[in-house]
């Protein structure tokens, strides 16, 4: 028969096994997780982005996704907004006449809609099974398929309305953009930022990306600038002498500063996010949310850790608990008048 | 501890009116769920991707396990508080809770796009300790173990098993203890769901607190449903109300909810949040709604008298009971905005699905306390 000093002994290390596993006692109070110093993002000048479509085209065939209808003729890829089969959008804002681009009255402008790779991911934090993860070099936050249950709580989660669930399949996943992480193999990135013909969407280390955007919004509206295409290459000439990106020629050209606002978009949102955007029309009005500089994660998980942190606060209730219970529970029985629970 | 009559069958037969209705419900979200099942949660359900998570998450699983705690919330007040004199009240109210959480774990599963991979939740290899989602779902999993072993000795006492059901009572304390911190820890979690979300949630129901006001409102309500589920188990069942223990409950309800109101409304102001509710929007209609539902018991049940009054008690149960219902459908539905577009209003299908729970619990306890010993014993009158 357990004495009842040795039950309680074994249930505190029962507990605290159960603890020892379940949170690998992380600081209570948590700031905004940073972007890894390598973290590769996109940045999106919207200035001179023509609105081709070509990145939503080359986008599809990257991740083998299937044409989605919303005209009659189920003729064209036709997607209104990213979906569960669609990763990338570009839309477009427009005012009044519509007339002129990068304009906020009478005017119209494109936004790019695909995952930013926050530098503190609500999904990563939302996620239960670790389906979607941050990679710790490259900062990617990509999704694992045979890991997700689907409860969709990184779809409820996301600011930016990023992740986005397969309704229409009895086993359906979660679609969203991976940066062209498959691809990165055979020395090929973002698909979207290879074709852009302007290099409105160009890819790179976020460092180097976020340097090129400040540049850009140093210059003078109007004036002419040599504009780098597909990918930017590494601010320093070692790391691009040393990295595996397949060798293209240079395709640099003379474009037109634009009429920029001086905000780069995703620098200090939510944390920061690994894609950046440059924009001449107001970022909520072409669809970007105005975020605070906190990331949600990072409110949520210091919640979480100042309650669970090493499981010392449950224990600690349940011990509590457990002493409080045997002495209320325990004359009832023994008497065995009380045969209840 | 007072002595306390032992709980008996009420018995009866299964079949009337109420299980045949319930049974018709329950075979249509039967037949609702098989296509969900075969054809993906976009053929039955209006979920989108804005409004990822709809009615059998917020009604079936927020509300639906909150409504299940009255179980929780009389156990803390007869073993933690030593308040045994409540003690009648334990069994129908965990029976309540049981079927509650155990539907609300099977909900999920329906919800769950992959379900397949439902395990993983419990895997070390995939666990992730920082979600939210990972300690709710770890969390209610235990609770309805732990539940079930709280109530098994109600089944051990029908079939005999004496000797086991004293071995069971021997630990049963420490069963007791468990099952009051797992609803405290996703109870409050429920809460902290919402935080993650950011500015998606409107101001009135998005605060660093949540995991505060959802606990206290999950204890609240569990009180609420005892009241209400003492007065209607009375009624259908012919049987005395035991206004004696309803009055001091509601009394110890009423006090937990001015703390609740204190907290609550200091919070908005604090926040300087309180400016939404004066807007002219959806969201604050549907805020003053549930603060007059919060408000109400204080008018009905507020006198002596009143709570001797078995009519008033039911109705402060009720409004309690829809007070913190609307607190988690405001906070997971009405005050969740993730942009223009996006629309949702639960479709048949999904209605049919949340009613069919409902009547699976409905004869559930109909089955259970006719033919197991879980009310307490009734000397005067016959059960029918």
């Amino acid at each position: 028969m357990l004495s009842r000093r040795n039950f309680l002994k074994g249930c505190l290390a029962g507990s605290g096994a159960a603890a020892a596993a379940l949170v690998p006692a992380p600081a209570s109070a948590r700031g905004n997780l940073e972007r890894p110093p390598e973290a590769l993002g996109l940045l999106y000048d919207a200035t001179l982005c023509v609105g081709c479509q070509a990145c939503v085209a080359a986008c599809k065939e990257a991740n083998k996704n299937p044409a989605e209808f919303r005209a009659m003729d189920h003729l064209w890829d036709t997607p209104l907004d990213t979906t569960g089969h669609t990763f990338n959008v570009i839309k477009v804002y427009t005012n009044g006449t519509g007339a002129t681009k990068d304009v906020e009255t009478d005017g119209f402008a494109f936004m790019k809609t695909s995952c930013l790779h926050c530098a503190d991911p609500s999904c990563v934090s939302a996620c239960p099974v670790s389906a979607m993860r941050k990679d710790p070099v490259t900062g990617i936050v990509s999704y694992d398929a045979d890991a997700c249950f689907g409860c969709r709580y990184c779809v409820a989660a996301c600011a930016f309305g990023i992740p986005k669930f397969q309704y229409d399949s009895p086993t359906g996943r979660i679609g969203k953009c991976e940066l062209c992480r498959h691809r990165h193999k055979d020395g090929h990135y973002s698909a979207c930022a290879e074709v852009c013909p302007t290099g409105a969407t160009l890819f790179g280390r976020t460092t180097d990306l976020l340097a090129e955007a400040r540049r850009r919004l140093a210059l003078k509206p109007g004036e002419t600038t040599l504009i780098p295409r597909g990918r930017l290459p590494y601010g320093d000439v070692e790391a691009e002498k040393a990295n595996t990106w397949r060798r293209e020629p240079d395709q640099r050209y003379e474009a037109r500063v634009g009429n920029y606002l001086q905000h780069v978009y995703g620098e200090h949102e939510y944390g920061g996010t690994q894609v950046l955007k440059l924009s001449a029309v107001n970022f909520e009005k072409v669809g970007m949310p105005d975020l605070p500089p906190r990331s949600s994660a990072s409110i949520s998980e210091t919640i979480q850790h100042t309650l669970y942190r090493g499981m010392i606060m449950p224990v600690a209730v349940l011990g509590a608990l457990t002493w409080v219970a045997k002495r209320n529970v325990a004359p009832d029985d023994d008497k065995a008048k009380g045969d209840q629970p | 501890m007072s002595a306390h009559s032992p709980a008996a069958p009420v018995g009866g037969k299964l079949l009337n009116l109420t299980t045949l209705v319930c049974g018709v419900l329950i075979v249509a979200a039967l037949g609702v769920l098989l296509a969900r099942f075969i054809f993906g949660l976009g053929f039955v359900t209006n979920l989108n991707d804005g409004y990822p998570w709809g009615i059998w998450v917020a009604v079936d699983v927020v509300i639906g396990s909150a409504l299940a705690c009255g179980g929780f919330s009389v156990a803390m007040l007869v073993y933690i508080f030593n308040k045994g004199q409540y003690h009648p009240l334990v069994r129908p109210a965990l029976l309540a809770s049981l079927f509650g959480y155990t539907l609300a774990g099977v909900g999920v599963m329906f919800d769950l796009g992959r379900w397949w991979n439902f395990w993983h939740v419990f895997s070390p290899v995939h666990a992730n300790p920082n979600s939210v989602m990972f300690e709710v779902a770890v969390c209610i999993s235990a609770y309805i173990l732990v539940m079930w072993i709280e109530f098994s000795p109600v089944f051990l006492e029908k079939l005999g098993r004496h000797d086991l059901k004293q071995k069971l009572n021997k630990v049963l304390f420490f069963f007791i203890a468990l099952g009051t911190l797992l609803p405290m820890m996703h109870q409050s979690s429920l809460g902290t769901l919402l935080v993650l979300m950011g500015g998606q949630i409107n101001p009135l129901w998005q605060t660093p607190i949540l995991p505060l006001l959802y606990l206290l409102t999950a204890i609240i309500m569990g009180y609420g449903v005892v009241l209400f589920e003492s007065c209607l188990a009375s009624s259908a069942y012919r049987r005395e109300i035991e206004v004696h223990l309803l009055e001091p409950l509601s009394k110890v309800m009423l006090g937990m909810l001015g703390f609740y109101l204190v907290v609550r409304i200091g919070d908005l102001v604090v926040r300087g949040a309180l400016g939404n509710a004066f807007s002219f929007s959806v969201a604050a209609i549907f805020f003053w709604f549930e603060m007059i539902l919060f408000f109400l018991p204080l008018v009905l049940i507020g006198s002596l008298g009143a709570r001797r009054n078995p009519a008033r008690l039911f109705q402060a149960g009720v409004a309690i009971m829809l007070a913190g219902a609307l607190l988690r459908f405001n906070g997971f539905l009405i005050g969740y905005d993730t942009g223009p577009g996006w629309s949702y209003f639960p479709s048949v299908a999904e209605l049919l699905v949340t009613v069919g729970m409902l009547a699976i619990h409905v004869v559930g306890y109909i089955i259970v306390t006719r033919r197991f010993p879980v009310l307490p014993r009734e000397e005067a009158t016959a059960a029918h």
